[in-house]
């Protein structure tokens, strides 16, 4: 067992390298950085004054020095200016450069200066990843008891009416991508020409001009029902239908098992076969797509948070993106590809742990 | 100047306006149904009415992207003065002669024709998905196959890539891959040369071991391959094609050479599980045993009873590059202002949801009813396959 | 129990039941008219091909007949209670209280992430309301009553940790928890090897008669109902065709389907050339295409046109025996003891020169140590120093139980896998070390295999006459597709199937036209040594005897070899010159047909011997049992691989057995036995079966 976790962390680590390393050279690459040299220091800079301008910051050697560099298993770069000053990758301004680090990479804590929200990329993320915290929180509570339960009661009588409502409605999410879904929830509940806001609000039930507000920025600083339920429904939607269908899925195979009909045929009464003895075995599929759901929440999350202007994790990515940040960019990469990875290794160890035929083999 | 038109009057004039994707809809009903015990796999959706509700929603899309020219109203790009963000139904101010006199699903932010653009987008997104769905399958299939039945390294390099690709949360990778500065690098032609040349590969293995017995049939069939695929690989990676008839717009093909890429290790999944389950049948071990090459087994005895479950994928998976698609659109990635996409159309929608939805929530319903259909027929035909 | 029931009265009684299925398309009847009747105590067994719906009357007993089944007439009389109209509340409690079943795959009958203990407590707490812990006080109970080892190790065990025989022990034991009325068994045996068979048989019959339980025992195999059952019922397609006593219908069968079915089984005393099986000409008939009349009529030979197709038959007495009936209006028309008309008697084919010579061959595997890879690797001995010959026109047949190393040999001889040592030698050419990818076409065709699952050999994608082209194309026969089209169609001619198959999916055709196509795709490069790899296995009885009709007949005319791997003793008698017996990747024995069913045995071959169950009345057999399961072939005992399970071993000296692989022994007439016992004990065995004088 122990092996196994190892082996498998072994292989993370290995797949963390290769993807923060295509990262780092996608974000590197020449026009991004002929675009971030205009950006820093003039517009129009001719084609060698941008080549000078990058050799003199840093941006000069090879891409695995300065992938290196970045990772922090390389010493930083350091140049001397013409007037003899010593500048470098760890030195900051004013510091004497004997006393610098030599290696600041993000294994030494050091994840650059974002040029964007102008401070360091560090902040960014802590106060952002706080914001995507509570969304993902609310998002978890939602999503993961609705979808099973909606997935165990339509699996498990296949073709009865209830399962065929509930697949109906399990389908129809799936379809709706949270831009989709967002949109329309926003026209339903959050317009002042369209939806039921106008209504309500002709009819004085509620105070403003519409039932929910349009965005959730408000939330950043206090999280309530009324700003936060259209972002999480928006998230939780198509989550729900999804993992739904895979319980579901999951849920109508154990039912046709032979070890049901011998649960049935000893006796055991229907509610009793469902607890005791389906559930367990179907609920190891959902659990694995649960946690392989985790990539494409931090889809819904980037888009949702763009859509309902919430600060978090998402929102930075896309302004990073959009301004050629590369600092931020490249550390909202190594949490995403974090995040996704460490989801992947607990639903293996969970999948071993839940299924014990796996377990002691 | 007239009033604005009724709820029920514009969905009349709108069922109007879709007149020829009705009768296609319904010759095809007709035609399918009569014969659907011939049909194989394709007439039984026709038994089940999940599968047939759904091949309804796809076709009718897909008819609305064949007539498009005769459906729409205005011209999609056309800004006409004074309709800007107008409610639907409202009537165009100072129509010209002949022109259609109103705009029935309103007006956007730029006062250019709901409609007209919702059914023109149908159109962009029915060109690039089916497409990048096929080529992403080729790949996919290429791959898989022997990954799952000769196992070992080569397994476990492709494997280990494709979960690279999968570990990747796809927005990342479309802000990375799907930008002007990557096209300057060439990184997207680069990919292009890759993914196109698996379709060329696939078809020429196919043939190749299924006629090597046969060397007159097999070079005739393997040529002809070779010469079209290349052709058209020529044009389409690199622009290059001597006679011009194949060529792709260079920011068509950044967006769709990274939805194959995004898609294909999904693919690529899929076939190598299905490859592991069928080679340990015993009609396998009687191709080996009779001295069968490994491509013809993989080819010939296994793909074709994996066929079940990759038509459905294959389905599911159209649905999925759409949604992958307005994601790029959303974002702006990939996309001219003025194309009218769903994905975009519904971004620059967005902005004005609280005062005049429609421009967003017409082609959301739009996106929204395509998707679902495709994963209702998916859903149908897995229903059926299921039923020998 | 709430209404008193009087013990002289059937436990069960089953009258005119009829029961269909309902598909889209239409009403499919499985069972039509059917009546049986079991007392307190007695067993009564249900015997049929697949698909006479005999598993269906044992689910509709239990109403459990799924979303479509539905019964369609007639009464199930559970002590005296008529189950097919039964609340579900109170047909809960009957369940696996009153009546229990035991299924046919145990693995999967038993839930994989539940503990043993918990699944058997579960019974008697809910039927008796019990404590928990006394619940598993009384799991742990049976569990040590149905012979298990260790049962407080086993209680606490899942499913997958034990072996198959041990999963069909705990089905037994979670059918006998709350001491059921009446027991249910569905082909319990059938997934098992016959050693271990044997044992559970043993089981069932000892605790039927401890308990008391009356017994619907549902097979395919008449040897184990005459083993087994006091009272049969014959099934063909839907109906009940005779039922009585046992020894009555062995021994007085009043139908024609009960007696073609005999005919076509290989009995001791039947023989390949002198007294060969009678298959049943035509099909089973699909349950929307029965005849009128006698179901069974166009298959019969006593058919009269105008009387047995005119009406529905129904169930007759048969005179002078005891509840003794029969569903044949000509019953007693027909002279039951005439002698088989017209046998056809064959010339022995001649034996040739040798063909395929083995020397010491050797197979080892090297296997990771635990599941999650790492760990020291184990080397798992497939095959173990196989040397032998075959000849021309000679069938040698292999035998063995699961794990006994018999596939991994035909893979290794067809060249799949390569050999670890030893030589393998084809007409002169030595193939060890060419696997198939190297070996050249005329190799190939020459060596060729029949494989075991007929659902599973031919690609479900692609046409009879498409497949059977290919392989000749492979083998580069004739110069263009009309000569290869011509060349298909004789070899359907050759199998004994219509033409017209050709353009057929292998989904529209039956099992044993599927096995034919399989036979003729084998022989489609005029092979010569054929390793046919349990090729009747999975097939019905009736179409056993066919297909193996059809293969001696094809050996004859081409002077095949044959290297025929079985599990089944009965058939390997009829059918093979030699017979090499193997056990853990050993030969344990090898010899002459007559050498090897003649003491002296080696133990195993005695045992086996002694587990086949025999469809005779007259045959005696020495019951021997062996002890527990077969060993994993990942770790096998020390010493002689048997010695586990020997009954022999305390006869040699020194405790030889547990240390020292013992030598291959020669006896006289080239009789090989690998076996540590000296020539007086040799001298002592007993032969298995005696055939009572009539």
């Amino acid at each position: 067992m122990l092996l196994f976790v190892l082996r498998r962390i072994g292989v993370m680590i290995l797949t963390a390298i290769a993807l923060t390393f295509i990262v780092f050279y996608m974000t590197n690459l020449p026009p991004n950085l002929e675009k971030l040299a205009k950006s820093e220091a003039s517009v129009r800079m001719a084609d060698d004054a941008v080549a000078s301008w990058l050799e003199s910051n840093g941006y000069g050697g090879s891409v695995f020095v300065r992938y290196g560099e970045w990772l922090g298993v390389m010493p930083g770069w350091t140049l001397t200016d013409e007037d003899g000053t010593i500048r470098g990758r760890c030195i900051e301004s004013g510091q004497d450069p004997a006393a610098a680090a030599r290696y600041c990479g993000i294994l030494q804590g050091n994840w650059g200066f974002s040029t964007v929200f102008k401070q360091p990329v560090t902040e960014v993320l802590a106060r952002s990843l706080g914001a995507t915290g509570w969304l993902m929180l609310w998002v978890m509570i939602v999503m993961v008891p609705a979808s099973l339960l909606l997935g165990v009661l339509s699996g498990m009588r296949e073709g009865s009416r209830t399962d065929r409502v509930l697949s109906t409605v399990a389908i129809t999410t799936t379809a709706t991508p949270e831009y989709v879904s967002g949109v329309i929830l926003i026209a339903l509940l959050a317009s002042a020409t369209a939806g039921v806001s106008p209504i309500l609000a002709e009819a004085g039930w509620i105070e403003g001009k519409t039932l929910f507000p349009g965005t959730a920025t408000s939330a950043m600083d206090n999280i309530t029902f009324w700003n936060f339920f259209l972002p999480v429904m928006t998230i939780a939607l198509y989550g729900i239908g999804y993992i739904a269908r895979m319980t579901r899925a999951s849920m109508t195979e154990v039912m046709t098992q032979q070890y049901i009909r011998t649960a049935r045929l000893k006796g055991v009464g229907f509610r009793e076969v469902v607890m005791r003895h389906a559930l367990r075995n179907a609920l190891i599929a959902p659990f694995t797509v649960i946690m392989l759901q985790f990539p494409w929440l931090l889809n819904g999350v980037v888009i949702v948070e763009t859509l309902f202007n919430y600060k978090g994790f998402g929102w930075t990515l896309v302004q990073a993106a959009g301004n050629n940040d590369i600092d931020t960019l490249l550390a909202c990469s190594v949490v995403a590809v974090f995040v996704v990875l460490v989801t992947q290794l607990i639903s293996d160890i969970g999948y071993v742990f839940l299924n014990p035929r796996i377990r002691l083999a | 100047m007239d009033d604005a038109l009724s709820w029920g009057s514009i969905f009349l004039r709108i069922a109007a306006q879709l007149l020829p994707v009705w009768v296609a809809l319904i010759a095809t009903f007709a035609l399918s149904m009569r014969y659907k015990r011939n049909l194989g796999l394709y007439g039984r959706i026709f038994d089940s009415p999940v599968g047939m509700t759904g091949f309804g929603l796809v076709m009718f899309w897909v008819f609305t992207a064949i007539f498009a020219d005769w459906i729409i109203t205005h011209d999609p790009l056309a800004q006409l003065s004074g309709m800007k963000n107008i409610i639907p139904g409202s009537p165009v101010k100072d129509a010209v002669e002949g022109a259609y006199p109103y705009y029935l699903l309103g007006g956007d932010h730029l006062a250019r024709d709901v409609f007209s653009r919702m059914v023109m987008g149908a159109r962009d997104v029915l060109k690039i998905a089916p497409a990048a769905t096929v080529i992403a399958f080729m790949v996919g299939i290429t791959l898989g196959l022997p990954a799952g039945y000769l196992g070992g390294k080569l397994d476990t390099t492709i494997s280990f890539l494709s979960n690279l690709v999968l570990a990747f949360p796809v927005i990342l990778l479309f802000y990375l891959l799907v930008t002007p500065e990557i096209r300057v690098t060439g990184i997207p032609t680069v990919l292009a040369a890759i993914l196109f040349i698996f379709p060329v590969i696939f078809l020429t293995l196919l043939l190749n071991a299924r006629f090597f017995t046969n060397p007159t049939k097999r070079n005739l069939y393997v040529g002809g391959i070779l010469v079209i695929g290349l052709w058209a690989y020529s044009g389409l990676a690199f622009n290059a094609d001597p006679l011009g008839v194949w060529s792709m717009d260079p920011n068509m093909l950044n967006v769709f050479v990274s939805v194959v890429f995004v898609n294909s290790p999904g693919v690529f999944r899929i076939v190598r599980g299905m490859v592991m389950d069928i080679k340990t049948r015993d009609y396998v071990a009687a191709g080996q045993t009779r001295g069968e090459g490994p491509w013809y087994i993989m080819l010939w005895e296994i793909l074709p009873n994996a066929r079940g479950p990759l038509i459905v994928d294959f389905c599911l998976r159209i649905g999925y590059t759409t949604i992958l698609l307005g994601t790029l659109g959303f974002f702006g990635l990939g996309v001219t202002p003025e194309s009218p996409d769903w994905g975009s159309t519904i971004n620059y929608g967005r902005r004005l949801l609280a005062i005049a939805p429609h421009p967003a929530v017409v082609p959301a319903f739009a996106l929204m009813s395509l998707v679902l259909g495709l994963n209702l027929l998916a859903d149908g035909l897995r229903e059926e396959s299921m039923k020998d | 129990m709430s209404e008193p029931w009087d013990p002289s009265k059937p436990i069960l009684e089953i009258e005119n039941l009829s029961i269909s299925f309902f598909t889209r398309l239409r009403e499919i009847p499985a069972v039509m008219d059917f009546s049986c009747t079991v007392m307190a105590g007695e067993a009564m067994g249900l015997v049929g091909e697949s698909g006479c719906g005999k598993s269906t009357v044992a689910l509709a007993v239990m109403r459990y007949l799924g979303k479509n089944g539905r019964i369609t007439g007639g009464s199930i009389r559970f002590k005296g209670r008529d189950l097919t109209n039964m609340e579900d509340e109170e047909l809960r409690k009957i369940r696996g209280s009153e009546i229990a079943m035991i299924y046919q795959e145990p693995m999967a009958s038993l839930n994989p992430a539940m503990k043993i203990g918990a699944q058997l407590a579960e019974v008697p707490m809910i039927h008796q309301g019990m404590a928990k812990d006394e619940a598993w006080k009384l799991a742990r109970q049976i569990v040590a009553d149905v012979r298990l080892p260790d049962p407080d190790r086993i209680i606490n065990a899942y499913p997958h940790q034990l072996s198959g025989g041990q999963q069909q022990r705990i089905v037994i034991a979670m059918a006998l928890m709350s001491k059921p009325a009446l027991l249910i068994l569905d082909e319990p045996t059938t997934a098992l090897d016959v050693t271990v068979e044997a044992g559970i048989v043993d089981l069932v019959k000892e605790l039927g008669t401890k308990y008391g339980t009356s017994m619907l025992f549902i097979s395919h195999n008449l040897g184990l109902v005459l083993d087994v059952c006091d009272r049969l019922c014959v099934m063909y397609s839907g109906e009940a065709v005779e039922t009585g006593n046992v020894e009555e219908v062995f021994d007085k069968m009043r139908h024609p389907y009960t007696q073609a079915l005999f005919r076509s089984i290989p009995l001791p005393g039947a023989d390949k050339n002198s007294r060969p099986l009678v298959a049943i000409p035509g099909n089973f008939p699909l349950p929307h295409e029965r005849p009128n009349g006698c179901n069974f009529g166009p298959r019969c030979d006593y058919f009269t046109d105008g009387r047995c197709n005119a009406q529905d038959i129904p169930m007759a007495q048969v005179p002078g025996d005891d509840r003794h009936e029969t569903r044949c209006i000509r019953s007693t028309e027909i002279d039951w003891n005439a002698p088989l008309a017209a046998v056809k008697m064959v010339e022995k084919t001649p034996i040739g020169r040798v063909v395929l010579k083995l020397d010491d061959l050797k197979k080892y595997y090297s296997v990771s140590g635990s599941a999650f890879g790492g760990g020291a690797g184990k080397v798992v001995k497939a095959n173990e120093t196989l040397s032998f010959e075959a000849r021309e026109g000679e069938t040698l047949a292999i035998v063995g139980e699961s794990g006994c190393g018999k596939s991994t040999f035909a893979k290794v001889l067809m060249g799949l896998e390569t050999a670890t040592s030893g030589q393998i030698m084809l007409f002169d050419e030595n193939v060890q070390n060419t696997p198939i990818q190297m070996r050249d076409t005329g190799t190939i065709s020459k060596l060729q295999m029949v494989f075991q699952n007929p659902f599973d050999t031919l690609n479900p994608s692609s046409t009879v006459g498409r497949q059977i082209i290919r392989a000749l194309e492979i083998f580069k026969f004739g110069n263009s597709d009309e000569e290869r089209s011509a060349r298909m169609l004789e070899l359907l001619d050759l199998v004994k199937l219509p033409r017209a198959f050709a353009e057929r999916m292998p989904r529209q055709l039956s099992g044993g036209q599927k096995q034919r196509v399989g036979i003729a795709r084998a022989f489609a490069g005029g092979a010569k040594v054929v390793v046919a790899d349990e090729p009747v296995s999975a097939l019905d009885v009736s179409v056993q005897a066919a297909v193996t009709d059809l293969l001696m007949d094809i050996q004859r005319k081409n002077k095949t070899t044959l290297l025929f791997i079985s599990h089944d003793l009965s058939i390997v008698r009829y059918l093979s010159d030699r017979v090499m017996v193997m056990y853990l990747g050993h030969v344990v024995e090898m010899g002459t047909t007559d050498q090897v069913f003649q003491p002296p045995y080696h133990p195993y071959t005695e045992a086996l011997l002694s587990a086949v169950p025999i469809a005779d009345t007259r045959v005696q057999k020495k019951r021997i049992v062996l002890e527990g399961d077969i060993p994993s072939a990942v770790n096998p005992p020390p010493g002689c691989p048997f010695q586990t399970r020997c009954r022999w071993k305390s006869q040699v000296a020194n405790g030889l057995c547990d240390r020292e692989v013992p030598p291959v022994r020669m006896l006289e007439g080239g009789h090989q036995i690998k076996c540590h016992l000296p020539d007086e004990v040799f001298a002592t065995m007993e032969p298995v079966i005696k055939i009572a004088a009539e």
